[in-house]
């Protein structure tokens, strides 16, 4: 099954020293945008600077990295939403593997809910995305939930290891 | 001549090509900064002043790491929904938004019959325990004005990659 990546893929658990996890945290947001970063920070936490690097190349081979760069207002960069789908369970993979297939849907997780698969449907402009949700629609005629972000009170910003 | 239409390039063609090179990553080295210049054909300084800028339109939500939280033994994640009153919903919202191990605290419409709630929060923790812990705080914190809720257990990842922003 293409594309099913089961939540187990990571097979163990990394351990994080305190000064890993301060370095983690402190290069989680508010990445210097400064010719030599990592001296800014190395200035910053008192860790030479080839170790900061060192140790970051370290954790990305570890795959204790999801992404290192910017972070874009996904929003202000195209439209986007977060649809839901109430799939009868013995469809649910059918359905998943069309809905992955869409360019536009980049999250996709099934879910304990009655509407138990949801998906963010990122494009260039609302006009996209208002296509997308009529194909789908369109395509199964299952109850499906179009709920586009009102407000956000915490777009993330990543949080704090502890 | 090669050197004029360069420098010609349109901010917003450049902004594009600095979005599409740096969604896939920075490297961590040195000169990060010089490494994605060379690839966008600027130079660092320039580079540096048009992310700044980006930044300041917030179009550049935050520039760091993010931590593969799953790797690091952050394995109980939970989508939960409040049904919040209207009234109260900014400023809960916003409460809620500032809680440690919240990620990601939206205001999204309800869909009468279907759908009744108003505010998603993401909540991350290490333990079935840790998580269960932190709904009861956001169940506090909302208190009166928080009428159903429900917890959303992902069963699955079926999908999951970084936001691709196409080149042209």
């Amino acid at each position: 099954m293409e594309g099913i990546v089961k939540q187990t893929s990571v097979p163990y658990r990394l351990e994080l020293s305190n000064q890993d996890r301060d370095l983690l945290n402190a290069v989680q947001k508010d990445f210097p945008l400064h010719p030599q970063p990592f001296k800014v920070l190395s200035n910053q936490l008192g860790i030479p600077e080839q170790e900061i690097i060192e140790r970051l190349n370290a954790f990305q081979q570890n795959n204790a990295i999801s992404r290192f760069g910017a972070v874009f207002d996904h929003q202000r960069a195209g439209a986007s939403t977060l649809a839901a789908l109430a799939v009868p369970e013995h469809e649910i993979e059918h359905v998943a593997e069309s809905i992955n297939a869409l360019k536009e849907v980049n999250h996709n997780y099934q879910r304990e809910h009655e509407f138990n698969l949801w998906f963010v449907i990122n494009a260039c402009n609302q006009v996209e995305v208002d296509s997308v949700l009529t194909h789908i629609a369109a395509e199964f005629d299952y109850p499906l939930l179009d709920l586009p972000m009102a407000k956000g009170y915490h777009i993330d910003l990543g949080f704090p290891l502890w | 001549m090669g050197l004029k239409q360069s420098k010609q390039i349109s901010k917003e063609a450049l902004v594009k090509k600095v979005m599409a090179a740096t969604q896939t990553g920075l490297p961590i080295c040195d000169h990060p900064y010089q490494v994605i210049a060379e690839q966008v054909d600027t130079t660092e300084d320039e580079l540096l002043d048009i992310m700044q800028d980006m930044t300041s339109q917030g179009l550049i939500r935050r520039i760091g790491l993010v931590p593969n939280h799953y790797a690091l033994g952050y394995r109980f994640n939970l989508m939960t929904v409040w049904d919040v009153d209207d009234s109260e919903i900014l400023r809960l919202g916003t409460q809620v938004g500032q809680l440690s191990f919240v990620s990601h605290c939206y205001q999204r419409p309800r869909k009468a019959p279907d759908w009744n709630f108003n505010l998603f929060a993401m909540v991350h923790g290490r333990s079935e325990d840790e998580v269960n812990r932190q709904v009861e705080t956001i169940h506090q914190l909302l208190g009166s004005a928080c009428g159903e809720m429900a917890q959303l257990n992902s069963v699955k990842i079926l999908k999951k990659t970084g936001l691709r922003i196409r080149k042209d």
